[in-house]
């Protein structure tokens, strides 16, 4: 085998899409290899969601927004499993990396951070998106099948599962043992999901409480994704839109800088 | 051109620990390079700086002309890594780590496989490749971090301690490739414990102590500087002390039938066993005590030591 691999013949730019290529179907196959620890656990949990609060409380509950609780909740459900997925993918896998030090792998390799982190954070949008995906399907044996805008449904999902697979991606870099990856999940995401509008629309709460509420970045998101299905929200779509984007482009600067100046993965 | 060049390097960690104190070395393009040291003497730290896992504190450092501050990409594409540690994903397969290794240099996934298939074949494990890396024998994962640090064809291979834990036959089987490897043009610097290892392969060789570089020259020269060496006897009929032997150095009884003597470099063993002979003392057998770098590598390390 002589043939030289000339690096100085291989352009940046397509050495990064390579790269980018190489890094993504590495985190694709990653969670497809262990779809039972990676894809069946948040179908089983959310469709108890549906059997539970959606059919059997929310048939208590009555009317929410103007629908049926089991619609009402049905947006939020999915995008409940998006964020916690797309989340758990990057941290995981991420951590995972640092831990038995195959992350070394791509820092010897002319990989720009930037693709490192694209990288990784597509792996983790493809797996919110196939819960996403699956969760919706699922709750189609409970609530009618009705999208008021697909396009809406899409972007949001996707920025969602962008922006928490960049969060994932953060809380890896600073995590030092496997007990750090589980502690903002349970005490910063889960709050902040169950608070962020999925089980309940925040016109029900008083006036403080609506505008604190304000304050968390899941209520935009739920929003959103709920008037991609229903057509109602309590947050205008537009300022929605830009709150996670501008979400987006903060913690990916941050995330970049910190990847930049080796923090937590460089001596 | 130059392979390697560093000048002036240090590396404080921030626990205080200096672990280069101003390092300079030069490795020509080509080379054979041994970069020996005891236990914690910085050579980690040094190949670690070249392969952008530790960040340095000062110096500079240039691989084939790019410096790592100013032409990162272009210094990390010229070089390939085969690291102490085992650090590969153990639950991938070993085929897919190596075409995915080519892939994080830009080599499109046709071009590694062929490039895997190929290496996996010259090193053996090839009827592993499906199977997951952390399943593999120690020797195996040696020689698949070695195929993954080739996959996309470095101008500059750093090996440390590659073969580690493997045993002999299979490290004279390693020998052989890296050899191959560094005729082919491919630049090598070696770390190694196995110190006829070092001797057999390398053209120049750098010793460094505490985070600096206390010997560097050619191997030739080097192993000209040794003065002595130190020859195990094995004797045909028992004796009760150690023989005086006129010019040479130390003479040890290790056991009856044993002897140790110190072999000046101008003294010759036709000479020795003369003597011997003249004393009606009969050698059966006779070896090196250890192995004239091993020898050389002890002296100057210890008596840094001392002088401390």
């Amino acid at each position: 085998m002589s043939q030289n691999i000339s690096q100085a013949n291989i352009s940046p730019w397509k050495r990064n899409w390579v790269a980018y290529v190489t890094i993504t179907r590495r985190e694709i196959l990653r969670f497809s290899r262990i779809w039972v620890q990676t894809l069946v656990p948040p179908v089983v949990m959310t469709g108890l969601y549906f059997v539970i609060f959606g059919n059997l409380i929310g048939q208590k509950i009555g009317v929410m927004d103007g629908m049926s609780y089991i619609d009402f909740i049905m947006p939020g459900l999915v995008m409940m499993s998006i964020i916690t997925n797309s989340y758990a993918n990057v941290v995981s896998s991420f951590y995972g990396a640092k831990y038995s030090q195959h992350i070394e792998e791509m820092q010897i390799s002319p990989i720009p951070n930037i693709i490192i982190m694209l990288g990784f954070i597509t792996g983790g949008v493809v797996r919110g998106l196939c819960v996403g995906v699956t969760v919706t399907l699922i709750s189609q044996i409970f609530t009618d099948f009705s999208m008021h805008n697909p396009l809406v449904i899409i972007i949001v999902a996707v920025l969602t599962a962008f922006l928490f697979s960049i969060a994932g991606l953060i809380n890896a870099v600073f995590a030092k043992s496997f007990d750090d990856v589980s502690i903002v999940p349970t005490f910063v995401l889960t709050p902040l999901t169950y608070l962020g509008g999925i089980f309940y629309s925040i016109k029900l709460l008083p006036e403080f409480w609506q505008q604190v509420s304000l304050a968390n970045p899941i209520l935009y998101m739920v929003n959103s994704f709920r008037y991609g299905f229903r057509g109602t929200s309590d947050i205008d779509l537009t300022t929605a839109i830009c709150v996670i984007l501008l979400f987006i482009v903060i913690l990916f600067s941050v995330c970049l800088a910190l990847l930049e100046r080796g923090i937590g993965v460089r001596q | 051109m130059n392979a390697l060049e560093i000048h002036d390097l240090h590396k404080t960690y921030k626990s205080g620990f200096q672990a280069l104190k101003g390092i300079d070395l030069v490795v020509e393009e080509g080379d054979f390079f041994a970069l020996l040291g005891p236990n914690g003497a910085g050579k980690s730290t040094c190949i670690g700086v070249v392969s952008s896992l530790v960040n340095k504190t000062s110096g500079s450092v240039k691989v084939f002309g790019h410096c790592i501050d100013k032409n990162l990409m272009g210094a990390k594409s010229s070089l390939g890594s085969v690291p102490q540690e085992f650090n590969f994903n153990t639950f991938e397969p070993v085929h897919e780590i190596v075409v995915n290794q080519g892939g994080f240099y830009g080599v499109s996934r046709k071009t590694a496989t062929k490039l895997a298939d190929h290496y996996l074949k010259e090193l053996g494990l090839w009827p592993h490749r499906q199977v997951e890396s952390g399943k593999l024998s120690g020797g195996m994962k040696r020689r698949l971090m070695i195929a993954r640090a080739l996959i996309h064809r470095p101008k500059l291979l750093i090996l440390d301690e590659p073969t580690a834990g493997v045993d002999i036959e299979l490290r004279r089987s390693m020998w052989q490739f890296m050899d191959e490897i560094n005729h082919q043009g491919t630049t090598i610097i070696l770390t190694t414990h196995y110190l006829e290892e070092a001797e057999s392969m390398c053209r120049n060789i750098a010793i460094i102590d505490e985070g600096l570089i206390i010997e560097n020259t050619s191997m030739k020269t080097l192993l000209k500087s040794l003065n002595s060496e130190t020859f195990v006897l094995y004797l045909a009929d028992e004796i009760l002390q150690s023989p005086f032997l006129q010019g040479f150095g130390r003479t040890s009884l290790l056991d009856s039938h044993t002897i140790e003597v110190e072999v000046p470099k101008q003294r010759s063993l036709n000479e020795l066993i003369h003597q011997l002979d003249s004393l009606k003392i009969t050698v059966n057998r006779m070896r090196n005590k250890v192995n004239r770098l091993e020898e050389l590598f002890v002296n100057i390390t210890s008596k840094k030591i001392k002088a401390v």
